[in-house]
């Protein structure tokens, strides 16, 4: 097993900051137009982090006009630029599934300390 | 065609240039040695026999030590043979090590398929299995079906499919791409799935 490790730690993004469930987070993301680059942001609660290794891989949920947006990340992927934390948020569950059917106030009230 | 012997480590992923997500295959391979050389006039046809995966010589019995020692090279678990080697000039106990492919490379790999013990026909070939649930049927879902005709043919005909022993069989997955070489850990990485459990034995066809 130990080589697979290896090939692995070779693949593992080391300026990934800590982070979990509830946390607020900036995601810095690399869109490629065409043959032109830019980062576009996305930011909001992270509501599931999962996996391990290179296979880790994080939802991060936000509220775009009126309408409940959810993207999955693999953590350390190339794609992402950037990530900042934003609010550092308490909760009681490893994964906030539930979140999704409350209003905004409420997941904020869920999420703070 | 060129070859070498491998043992399968596991699976992972790895990101490509453009960010994606590849599932990939970790395989050791190599370092192999040459531990016979066929050739037309001697043995009616060109092979290479390579040996892989070093073991104790008190595992090893006479004969197979005779063997080995007509190549100069350690006893090794496994031998096979590769036909056409690439026209590559290989002496007795040369090495064969990864480096003989390159990304972007397409092979071939072959394996023992994981045994699956007897398994009905749903799961071994891919039957759908007979009735419903309901309507007073209890057991029938996962039943063969009709085998035959009883008047006629009156008998079941050879290689009917049925239930039995699934696995172990020798799979070749073909055209898998070689996503990246590591010669200094003899390590090589393939696009995708290979046959067989972790552990197991691989042969690595290079094509063409």
């Amino acid at each position: 097993m130990d080589k697979l490790k290896l090939v692995e730690m070779t693949q593992l993004k080391s300026d990934r900051p800590e982070f979990g469930p509830g946390d607020t987070v900036n995601v810095h993301v690399r869109v490629v137009e065409g043959d032109k680059e830019r980062i576009q942001q996305f930011q909001g609660v992270v509501i599931s982090k999962r996996g391990s290794g290179v296979n880790t891989t994080f939802t991060v949920r936000k509220i775009s006009d009126g309408v409940g947006v959810e993207r999955v990340f693999p953590l350390h992927s190339p794609r992402i630029a950037k990530i900042e934390r934003v609010k550092e948020g308490k909760v009681r569950r490893a994964k906030l599934y539930y979140v999704r059917r409350l209003a905004a106030k409420a997941v904020t009230q869920k999420t703070s300390a | 065609m060129s070859g070498i012997l491998g043992k399968k480590l596991g699976m992972t992923s790895i990101f490509d240039e453009n960010g994606q997500m590849i599932p990939c295959t970790i395989i050791e391979a190599g370092p192999c040695y040459v531990t016979q050389i066929k050739t037309k006039e001697k043995d009616g046809y060109d092979a290479v026999q390579l040996g892989f995966d070093e073991i104790k010589e008190r595992l090893v019995n006479k004969p197979m030590k005779g063997h080995f020692k007509k190549s100069g090279v350690r006893p090794l678990r496994l031998l096979s043979e590769f036909r056409n080697f690439n026209g590559m000039k290989l002496e007795l106990g040369a090495e064969v090590k990864v480096d003989l492919f390159h990304q972007g490379d397409t092979v071939d790999v072959t394996g023992r398929s994981k045994g699956r013990g007897f398994q009905g026909v749903v799961k071994r070939h891919h039957f759908g299995g007979v009735g419903m649930t309901t309507h007073g049927q209890s057991d029938r879902v996962r039943a063969p079906g009709s085998i035959g005709g009883s008047s006629f043919p009156s008998r079941v005909f050879k290689g009917m499919r049925m239930a039995g022993r699934m696995g172990g069989d020798r799979v070749t997955v073909k055209n898998l791409k070689v996503l990246k070489v590591i010669a200094d850990s003899n390590i090589l990485i393939v696009k995708g799935s290979v046959p067989g459990a972790i552990n197991s034995y691989l042969e690595i066809v290079k094509q063409g």
